[in-house]
């Protein structure tokens, strides 16, 4: 049957690319459906129990600044928290938390379900209803029709999902789930470039099996840190710890023994691994010399006794993972609740997507997460959240939108996939960003909150508690800026004592903040002032400290946007282009850049190649006038 | 690299060589700003002043004339200025240097015309050749930096090149991977290896600005058989006026080269009077030289007696000479003492080859092989010679050595690993510009090939 109501946006998959692209979809207005063959594993994380990372919790914090889901579930199930990187400089700083898998799973859930204008129904999808290239609807396992504007689709690793354990195989969207094959089979059909990528997962393992007493013990941080900027330590549940341990010689023998049975080492395997989160065999394999690999043991919730052993993910038989296991400190009589595996599974090369994420074959079709070739949570929500987005605006029919690589992380991330395409499963890293210094975890709000609020993305209560910031930071700023400290005056000499040399003329306290040896925390007592709000003057010292970065930074950008904003013709003729060498014209083919700025990024092409391309669009426009006139 | 045409942007408007005048062009709205800063006064607009010009730091260089043309009524339709100077390639580097320090950038190739033609000041029969223009400059650009980077040079720059990865890789890494086993800073001694790239990169510099003058022109060899005729056709092209440097490296064995220049263009002439069969070991490795020599020319004058050869078959003239040739399209065919026989043709078409028809006895089509020498250079005043090919090199060193200077000093002073990063991502961006682009995809590669990282 048709299915009665006619939706704005149908997003299809319930995990974290599609819970933020159905909430972000939903908080702009559109009638939203989300598709999901399972309404309990909405919000699932498959793999380990953890949000964030260096690089990835950049995406989370601007995930939360556009007012997203992730940020606040993490608050609400995140049992251990810390900040890595914490005694580098803060634009490198970013907060990790083990998740509670079941409360995080509740959180999104509980988001979900108080979301207006968000229906969920429980269904796999089986086939797009494409018409003149454009997608109006899906079809359902049993034959059931919904149409919608626009359709966002978000399957993981669940297009032709083979699951591998040693060197039997079998058909699977990840453990315990079914694949989905014969959409898999669709898509295939229509003009996109396929590929085949591959993950795995370590086994699990129960807790009461194990000795922690030999391993070190890795606490939470004092004091909590939140990953939502409108996150309090009461939204945290109860705290535990996570443990290291590592692997030994006889583990390397054990692993070694197994090769010949390995699904990686004997080509059962053809879809490329990530090449900074390889599989333990892989591991020994590259790197020999090395003796041991250390393993945190993460716990996977506060209600269950399974852990998460991050670094020894394998597909290796199931009797190779019990010995190796064995074989590590602490686990010597371990019992495993689920054995580790690898997945393979479709991709859509990323160059066929458009910044929006909407498809360039199918109109009104927006691809997000591990189906554009990326891996990880924050990359599939921040894709998620854009995608949304842009099929909402779409639907709207409002012009799309994409934060820009010096905006945004998700803009790196999406400008990344869209201009180079990925071999292997992307993740995001800081050394990606050229921009880094500016795309702090501390800042993302300030660079996005207002233009999500414009969008129509930013709920009221996060929009009353950004502005009271801002108004915060700016008058902050001007007490710093505009308040002076002459010499010989107390205050000159409580600040004298930080300092090498007494102050010799006055300084403003902006002035001394920019000093290395002097923290917002010495300016409170050189003031004996109590500073504002936490949040606020530490965003002050960042700013001030980074200033003459910063500032650098954006003179790079500004020169940049004038090529960010020159529009390129998606169906512009490459080839007829004058001089224009066949390498540089196919190159321009396989990608089909946006902007000027997005062809300059292209490998290989040439500055003079740039200038051939503005040369050729002027011409066209001097044509276009003569013809006209 | 991308278009912008908020730089401000300078590059040698003549080619470059020795004598006659040399203008230097300065587009963009920092041009008036630039050029009272270099004249001392702001010159009235579409007006010829003769003044001195100064360098950066107001030394005098030079004096010669000035011309200011006020946007829109200029070449390119932004604000330009023109120094008109009468000093050599020295003076000429100078004045391109201080501009570059006050605030231009090194126009790319073709671009003043590009401009010119975006800002509507060509119409669009003009704009067809604007592509090739680019085209074949840009080409150009690239043959004169390759030249540039030749021998010594080109291993120094590799291997700053190789030692600032393996700096990033440390400091990316630290950043990038903290939950790692190792501390890649503390334990890769990155101040030690900052030290030495710093060092690389000052030496390199120095050796940069000490040979950047020395190899501007292009490449010949003259070759041919006994008796026909090279020595004459190296006077003649030389004239008797020219002065023959002969630099004689080594034993008489090695390569002899000489410098002639015709209209300002400096030719490295290549003697190749030893490429004989030896059995000599010794005068074997000069041969195995001469070779690299011709190999390596950008035009190879093959000098054959017409009265002993005709002209139909050229192929056999030296088949073995030509089968160890890399590059046959750089042969040119020079048919000598045309006063002997009866064809006096100056110049013919083969299939493959060039032929020129010459005398040296009687001093005819000479001009006319200069000029065909000068058109194989692509030596005119649209393209990029050695001259900016080297200014770019040397611009692109200065700014990775002052990135790297200033990322040690944030790392000391600070203790700042994040902005030291920074710091080496600029000195790489600026080194790319003489070794390619290597980007963060490239360095995360170099990162997981050298350390196991990962969960």
């Amino acid at each position: 049957m048709d299915y009665p109501t006619q939706y704005d946006v149908i997003v299809i998959g319930g995990g974290h690319a599609g819970t933020e692209a159905a909430c972000a979809a939903a908080r702009m207005g559109s009638q939203v459906l989300l598709l999901t063959h399972n309404i309990e594993t909405l919000g699932q994380m498959s793999c380990n129990p953890a949000i964030g990372g260096i690089g990835k919790t950049h995406l989370v914090k601007e995930i939360d600044a556009l007012d997203g889901a992730m940020a606040r579930a993490t608050d609400l199930a995140g049992i251990q928290f810390r900040v890595l990187n914490s005694r580098k400089g803060p634009a490198v700083r970013a907060t990790r938390a083990q998740a509670d898998r079941v409360l995080y799973k509740a959180a999104i859930r509980e988001i979900l379900e108080n979301t207006d204008g968000l229906q969920i129904f429980q269904q796999s999808v089986d086939d797009l209803i494409v018409e003149n290239d454009t997608a109006c609807g899906v079809v359902t396992n049993t034959g059931l029709k919904f149409f919608a504007k626009t359709v966002v689709l978000t399957t993981g690793t669940f297009l032709g999902g083979v699951i591998h354990v040693g060197l039997e195989n079998h058909s699977g969207g990840r453990a315990g789930d079914p694949p989905s094959i014969a959409l898999a089979k669709r898509l295939r059909a229509l003009p996109f470039r396929v590929g085949r990528l591959k993950t795995g997962t370590p086994p699990r393992i129960d807790a009461r099996s194990v000795d922690f007493t030999k391993m070190d013990v890795q606490p939470g941080d004092e004091p909590l840190p939140n990953m939502s900027y409108m996150g309090v330590e009461a939204d945290h549940p109860r705290q535990v710890p996570c443990y290291v341990t590592y692997t030994n010689a006889r583990t390397h023998e054990i692993i070694k023994a197994g090769f010949d049975r390995s699904p990686m080492f004997t080509g059962v395997i053809e879809g490329t691994g990530p090449r900074y989160c390889p599989s333990i065999e892989d591991k020994i394999n590259r790197f020999s010399d090395k003796d041991s690999h250390q393993i945190f043991v993460e716990p996977e919730g506060l209600t269950t006794h399974e852990l998460y052993p991050n670094g020894i993910s394998t597909s290796l038989p199931f009797d190779v993972q019990l010995d190796l296991v064995r074989s590590i400190p602490g686990f010597e009589n371990a019992h495993i609740t689920r054995p580790g595996y690898a997945i393979e599974y479709d991709y859509f090369n990323p160059q066929d997507l458009k910044h929006s994420l909407e498809t360039k074959i199918i109109s009104n079709l927006f691809f997000a997460g591990q189906i554009n070739g990326t891996t990880g949570y924050e990359e599939a929500g921040a894709q998620g959240l854009l995608a949304g987005a842009n099929a909402s605006l779409k639907a709207q029919g409002k012009e799309t939108w994409c934060p820009r690589r010096d905006e945004a992380y998700i803009g790196v991330l999406v400008d990344d996939l869209i201009t180079l395409g990925t071999s292997e499963p992307y993740r995001m890293f800081t050394s990606r960003a050229e921009y880094r210094l500016l795309l702090r975890e501390d800042n993302a709000d300030l660079r996005l909150t207002e233009k999500g609020r414009e969008l129509g993305l930013v709920g009221d209560e996060r929009w009353s508690f950004y502005k009271e910031k801002k108004t915060a930071l700016t008058t902050q700023r001007t007490y710093l800026d505009n308040t002076w400290i002459q010499p010989g005056t107390e205050q000159a000499k409580r600040a004298g004592q930080y300092l090498e040399r007494p102050l010799t003329r006055e300084y403003s306290l902006s002035d001394l903040l920019r000093r290395p040896e002097i923290d917002y925390k010495k300016i409170e007592e050189i003031t004996e002032q109590q500073s504002v709000r936490n949040d606020v003057s530490a965003q002050l010292e960042i700013q001030i400290k980074y200033e003459g970065y910063i500032s650098r930074q954006e003179d790079e950008i500004a020169k940049l946007k004038k090529n960010e904003n020159f529009p390129l013709p998606i169906d512009l003729d490459y080839s007829v282009i004058s001089g224009l060498s066949n390498e540089i014209s196919q190159k321009l083919r396989d990608v089909r850049p946006e902007t000027i700025a997005q062809a300059s990024r292209i490998p290989g092409v040439t500055p003079a190649a740039v200038s051939l391309l503005l040369v050729y669009l002027k011409k066209r426009q001097l044509a276009a006038k003569k013809k006209s006139a | 690299m991308l278009d912008d045409s908020n730089d401000t942007i300078v590059a040698l408007a003549t080619a470059a060589g020795r004598g006659g005048v040399g203008i230097v062009r300065i587009s963009g709205n920092k041009a008036t700003a630039i050029a009272q800063q270099l004249l001392g006064f702001l010159p009235k607009p579409r007006y010829a002043h003769y003044c001195p010009f100064m360098d950066d730091n107001g030394q005098q260089v030079d004096e010669g004339l000035a011309l200011l043309f006020v946007s829109p009524n200029s070449f390119t339709g932004e604000d330009v200025i023109e120094l008109q100077a009468h000093g050599g390639p020295i003076v000429l580097d100078i004045l391109i240097r201080s501009a570059v320090s006050l605030g231009a950038r090194l126009a790319e190739p073709g671009e003043f015309s590009k401009r010119a033609f975006l800002n509507d000041k060509l119409d669009l029969v003009q704009a067809e050749a604007i592509s090739d223009l680019i085209n074949s400059s840009s080409e150009q650009a690239a043959r004169s930096a390759m030249r540039s980077l030749q021998g010594a040079f080109s291993k120094q720059v590799d291997s700053l090149f190789e030692g600032l990865i393996q700096l990033r890789m440390f400091v990316e890494a630290a950043i990038d991977f903290p939950e790692e086993e190792i501390d890649f800073l503390a334990d890769s001694d990155v101040l030690q290896r900052l030290d030495l790239v710093q060092a690389q990169a000052t030496e390199l510099l120095n050796n940069a600005k000490q040979g950047a003058l020395l190899s501007e022109g292009i490449r010949v060899v003259i070759a041919g058989k006994p008796n026909a005729g090279k020595s004459s056709l190296l006077n003649a092209l030389a004239g008797k006026d020219s002065a023959i440097v002969t630099d004689i490296a080594g034993t008489t064995r090695d390569v002899l080269k000489e410098q002639i220049n015709i209209d300002g263009m400096p030719l490295h002439i290549i003697d190749t009077a030893g490429l004989r069969d030896s059995e000599d070991s010794v005068e074997k490795i000069g041969i195995e030289r001469a070779w690299d020599e011709i190999n390596q020319a950008d035009r190879i004058l093959l000098v054959f007696d017409a009265s002993t050869h005709n002209v139909s078959d050229l192929n056999d003239l030296w088949p073995e000479f030509m089968d160890r040739l890399t590059h046959k399209k750089h042969v040119s065919f020079i048919r000598n003492k045309i006063d002997l026989v009866e064809d006096k043709s100056p110049q013919m078409l083969t299939d493959d080859y060039p032929l020129l028809s010459i005398s040296t006895k009687q001093q005819s089509g000479l001009d006319t092989l200069r000029q065909h020498l000068k058109e194989c250079a692509g030596y005119d005043s649209s393209s990029e010679g050695m001259f900016t090919a080297r200014r770019r090199h040397l611009e692109a060193l200065t700014k990775a050595k002052d990135c790297i200077s200033a990322g040690k000093d944030v790392l000391i002073s600070h203790n700042a690993g994040e902005l030291l990063a920074e710091e080496l991502r600029i000195a790489q961006e600026a080194l790319s510009q003489i070794t390619g682009r290597f980007s963060a995809d490239d360095l995360l590669g170099e990162i997981f090939g050298s350390f196991c990282i990962g969960k």
